[in-house]
């Protein structure tokens, strides 16, 4: 079964999941807003770039992310300027991390959902005298509601089953920054394949529920979308 | 048409050469850049070009046991060939040391480590890079030497672990963690620490790095691949592995 430090492990990712998801969807709202309903030119350049960390290889990513938390990179020199230190192999990294890796899942069910509803309902709600911020929250989000839920399971699923960026910047420190896909490729490198495969298993498990429970909920939802 | 038989040719042809260069050799990753060098100087003296995949012991291990197309292993350590030995994955009597690894504490700055490790003792510096002991026998070997030295407990807890040894001088080349323990190797260059400061850790502090080499299993009707571990024991390779900082 699993040990202790797997189950430390497996703690330690569902809350970095967790983080990410919750600050993820903050940040994402907006800007997802932005995307969905903006003429400016600079759309295509944002759209890009938001969805790079989809192409770009986790580990490509994780090593830019060394280089910029470093003593020398320019992420590192602004924390230390701020007084925190440097970021690498902390906790509070691998959530920067996390939210620059997830970010195009979270944004882009949004944007689509914003799309979707377009801009009828809040003309419609402006008439009625909402104000801007008042008929995004009593219109726009109830509508983009499922939108928000691909959003949140996809990020957290996705965080779930990061790699490549926690074992450039994490350092493998248990409790701190040793997660589960990390802890699974440490056995299987030193050969304990028995741990291995309890921890892989479990993940396959989860993974498999997670899109399942998605794809119930989409075909359901699919009804309430105009 | 004609061009359609341009690039049957073509096809045809680059086939028939990657026949002729069938030796494939997987390397563990702290011995890269000395085995780039070896595998050119065996390409010239004998013709026959070996293509090499660098990686850790472990994983070349689970891919050997699955059946990945290598014919010889240039491993981080000792057991890992014994074991494909008693597995019946690689050729008996074929097994030999070719480089016993040095272990090394670096830093990039200049004159942050200094000649007797007495920085270590220090409260200069909030993270130190290791191997994975578990994964790593430079990792194992540290670990090993810290604890002789009655330093273990202390610094423990500003342990940064790379996976492999590539990675933890990775943490210490972008200045991430201030020093590390690495492979001499890879920092060694034209007889000399090549770049920032270092402490080579007396080797009675650790039992000694021996990295094996075995012909697998997939070699063993290979007259390449037998050519090519007697190449590695020539004057030629031995020159070039103790250029990189091995005792060879």
């Amino acid at each position: 079964m699993l040990s202790e430090a797997a189950w430390q492990a497996v703690w330690l990712t569902i809350e970095l999941a967790s983080l990410t998801t919750i600050l993820l969807l903050l940040l994402a709202t907006p800007l997802a807003w932005w995307l969905g309903h903006t003429r400016s030119p600079l759309r295509a350049a944002v759209g890009a770039l938001v969805a790079l960390p989809l192409v770009l290889p986790p580990t490509v990513l994780g090593f830019y992310l060394l280089l910029a938390m470093g003593p020398q990179g320019p992420l590192g020199q602004l924390t230390q300027a701020m007084g925190f230190g440097t970021l690498s192999f902390t906790f509070s990294g691998l959530l920067i991390g996390s939210i620059i890796y997830s970010l195009p899942f979270a944004v882009q069910p949004l944007q689509h959902a914003f799309e979707a509803i377009g801009t009828r309902p809040m003309e419609v709600a402006a008439t009625l005298r909402a104000r801007p911020l008042d008929a995004f929250l009593t219109v726009a989000l109830p509508l983009a509601a499922p939108g928000f839920i691909t959003a949140a399971i996809l990020t957290f699923a996705h965080t779930v089953g990061e790699f490549g960026v926690v074992l450039m910047i994490g350092g493998n420190i248990p409790g701190e920054t040793q997660v589960v896909s990390t802890q699974i490729y440490g056995y299987v490198e030193a050969m304990e394949y028995a741990e291995a495969h309890w921890l892989a298993g479990s993940m396959l498990l989860f993974s498999f529920a997670v899109l399942l429970v998605l794809g119930l909920m989409n075909s359901r939802n699919s009804r309430l979308l105009p | 048409m004609r061009a359609l038989l341009a690039v049957g040719a073509f096809i045809f042809c680059s086939c028939t050469l990657a026949q002729s260069a069938a030796l494939n050799v997987a390397v563990a990753a702290n011995f890269a850049a000395a085995m780039q060098e070896i595998g050119a100087a065996f390409e010239s003296e004998t013709g026959h070009r070996a293509v090499l995949a660098f990686g850790s012991t472990g994983k070349f291990y689970a891919q050997i046991k699955n059946g990945a197309p290598f014919q010889i292993l240039l491993a981080a350590d000792s057991q890992t060939p014994l074991r494909l030995e008693r597995e019946g994955l690689a050729v008996v009597g074929t097994r030999f040391t070719y480089a016993t690894g040095r272990l090394v504490l670096w830093s990039k700055r200049e004159g942050f480590v200094d000649g007797q490790g007495e920085v270590l003792r220090s409260d200069n510096f909030r993270h130190i890079a290791i191997a994975d002991p578990k994964l790593a026998p430079y990792g194992a070997a540290t670990i090993e030497a810290l604890s002789h030295l009655g330093l273990l407990a202390r610094l423990t807890p500003k342990f940064v672990q790379g996976e492999n040894v590539s990675q933890t001088y990775q943490f210490v080349a972008t200045e991430n963690a201030a020093l590390g323990f690495i492979a001499l190797s890879q920092v060694y260059s034209q007889g000399k620490i090549a770049r920032g400061s270092a402490w080579v850790v007396p080797s009675e502090l650790y039992r000694a790095i021996h990295q094996d080499a075995v012909v697998l299993a997939k070699g063993r009707d290979n007259p390449v691949a037998l050519e090519f571990a007697r190449f590695l024991r020539s004057d030629t390779a031995r020159r070039i592995i103790q250029a990189y900082g091995y005792e060879g």
